[in-house]
């Protein structure tokens, strides 16, 4: 169950990080997502960073969505998102993450500004999930062109 | 002085009748690594210990490693091609021994430079598989994996000599943690044992992670014995049981009442070595005093369990039994070649990881939790099994999914379900 089936133009890309290789988080929100209607194009565990920039070029979804649990996320995460934002294509795309961003599992205000700070749009604590799922219910089901 | 062999250690303790406790303990700080190591050996139970490595390390990611090393982020393990050797010796020096031989676990599907790095520090045991450690945690595609680790157990049998004897444990029984019905962790297990065994390896383990149902879990491990029995003679083995590798239990209690099962599971089913789960699991990376508590309520609770005597368990009259042995003849007869056997097993989707994302797994099979609380399929896709195991099909919600995921941890914490 890789990608939503039939989909070309995916409007929502699931990521995990490079150094991630949890899988459940990435198979249930893809359920979820796909429950609001949207297409989704899962890129699965452990993606390098060049890879999740070149399934935006050309996927070019509406929203990222990077999730996280092995406590390396916000180290992760923060490279990702520069690299992302490098690119004057995504400059406005949709970027959130969340998860288990660190290794002590603590929330961690000072994670978050910095998250946000480097271009995330949100960044969502393990169990904020109906905060996401309102996240994603207001982002358009088809890709921005 | 005689090299410590893992093998023969668990071997010695299973005669005695003790269960062999493990902890999967990594740091990146190697004070705080050799403290690890030094109170796992002082624990109140048998153990032998375990360097967890980080998840740089294992995607050989090593310039990321050296970065956090060097502006001193913390790690979620060992980084042990990153720091010095000099430095891994002031971890491993006068604590790996024969009492207390030490495991690198790592979770790599392309792990050449782990081994090299182990066998370098004079370490010989070690983990995963090329299946185990390839469909379920990385993007490698899967004849990437075999062909690393067609050269890793060459590695490590090369390593080999009269009285230094390497050992390498199948990862095979835990894929994806939960959801996977025990008859493929079985035979995954046993594959990857074969395949180990064929290329030079003479100690080797077979594993299998504890599932939703204990009745179904013993029928497992024994069906697990039955056919190492068959296809590794004269091969030194054994079993050992993961506490629950999926979504585990907030509350201390259920976290180590469930352990205390797994301890169980263990010592009835006839395995020799248990790798714990802590109280701590649901929320963080574990410290030392977790794992502590951990290995001796483990190392307590087995010593309450009975191990059955020959013949009296399960044995070979259980679904999980035939559906493991039809699932691991059919692969074997694919190929003379076990590498090539898995390889065409899973591309034709005689082999299929429910769940499993990974592109070189077909993704057609899907699996549930019954009302009796054992693992069943959905969709046995092209799997070589009966029409007749399959038992329900409905389209799976996230809803039911999380319900499924979270069985293990509501039964277990207070105020949960049953």
């Amino acid at each position: 169950m890789n990608s939503s089936p039939g989909t070309e133009s995916p409007s929502v890309l699931l990521t995990g990080t490079s150094s991630d290789a949890h899988t459940w988080n990435l198979v249930y929100l893809q359920l979820v997502l796909e429950e609001i209607g949207h297409t989704v194009a899962n890129l699965g565990p452990c993606p390098p960073d060049d890879l999740v920039v070149r399934s935006c070029l050309e996927l070019q979804p509406g929203l990222v969505v990077v999730s996280s649990v092995n406590g390396h996320g916000f180290n992760d995460g923060l490279r990702l998102i520069r690299a992302l934002r490098a690119q004057p294509e995504l400059a406005s795309t949709t970027v959130v993450i969340g998860g288990k961003l660190v290794t002590d599992g603590l929330r961690n205000v000072g994670m978050i500004r910095r998250l946000t700070a480097a271009g995330y749009d949100r960044v969502f604590d393990d169990g904020e999930l109906p905060a996401f799922r309102a996240l994603a219910a207001r982002t358009p089901y088809r890709a921005v062109s | 002085m005689t090299p410590p062999s893992f093998g023969g250690f668990v071997a010695r303790a299973h005669a005695r009748g003790e269960l062999v406790v493990q902890p999967r303990m990594g740091f990146s700080d190697p004070r705080l690594m050799r403290e690890g190591l030094e109170r796992t050996r002082a624990a109140e139970a048998v153990t032998v210990g375990t360097l967890t490595l980080d998840s740089y390390t294992r995607v050989n990611d090593l310039a990321a490693a050296r970065l956090a090393v060097a502006e001193g982020v913390p790690l979620n393990g060992y980084p042990i091609c990153t720091h010095a050797p000099a430095v891994s010796h002031t971890v491993l020096d006068g604590i790996h021994g024969t009492g207390f031989p030490v495991q690198v676990r790592h979770g790599s599907a392309r792990p050449e430079h782990i081994v090299a790095a182990l066998l370098a520090l004079g370490l010989d045991a070690t983990e995963g598989g090329p299946v185990s450690y390839c469909l379920p945690y990385s993007r490698t595609p899967l004849s990437e994996a075999v062909a690393a680790w067609r050269t890793v157990c060459g590695m490590l049998a090369r390593a080999g000599t009269d009285d230094r004897v390497p050992h390498l444990e199948s990862f095979g029984g835990c894929m994806l943690g939960q959801l996977c019905p025990p008859s493929v962790l079985v035979a995954l297990s046993v594959l990857e044992g074969v395949f180990f065994a064929r290329h030079g390896l003479r100690s080797v383990s077979l594993s299998y992670a504890q599932q939703t149902s204990p009745e179904q879990d013993r029928e497992a491990v024994a069906a697990l014995d039955a056919l190492a029995g068959e296809l590794l003679p004269g091969v030194d083995r054994h079993l050992v049981v993961y506490a629950y590798m999926g979504v585990y239990p907030a509350s201390r209690t259920g976290a180590l009442r469930l352990l205390e099962a797994a301890a169980r599971l263990a010592v009835e089913s006839g395995a020799a070595r248990l790798i714990v789960k802590t109280a701590a699991e649901a929320h963080r990376i574990p410290t030392i005093a977790d794992n502590v508590e951990a290995l001796e309520t483990a190392a307590r609770a087995a010593r309450t369990a009975v191990r059955p005597a020959a013949g009296a368990g399960p044995g070979v009259d259980s679904e999980v039994y035939a559906e493991a042995r039809a699932l691991v003849h059919t692969v074997l007869a694919l190929h003379d070649d076990v590498g090539e056997a898995l390889l065409l097993a899973f591309r034709r989707g005689l082999l299929d990881i429910p769940f499993c994302l990974h592109p070189d797994n077909a993704g057609r099979t899907r699996s549930f939790i019954d009302t009796d609380g054992r693992l069943r399929w959905s969709d046995t896709g092209r799997l070589p099994l009966a029409r007749t195991a399959v038992a329900g099909a409905r389209k799976l919600t996230s809803a039911d999914l999380l319900t499924a995921l979270t069985r293990v941890q509501r039964t277990y914490d207070p105020g949960g379900t049953r």
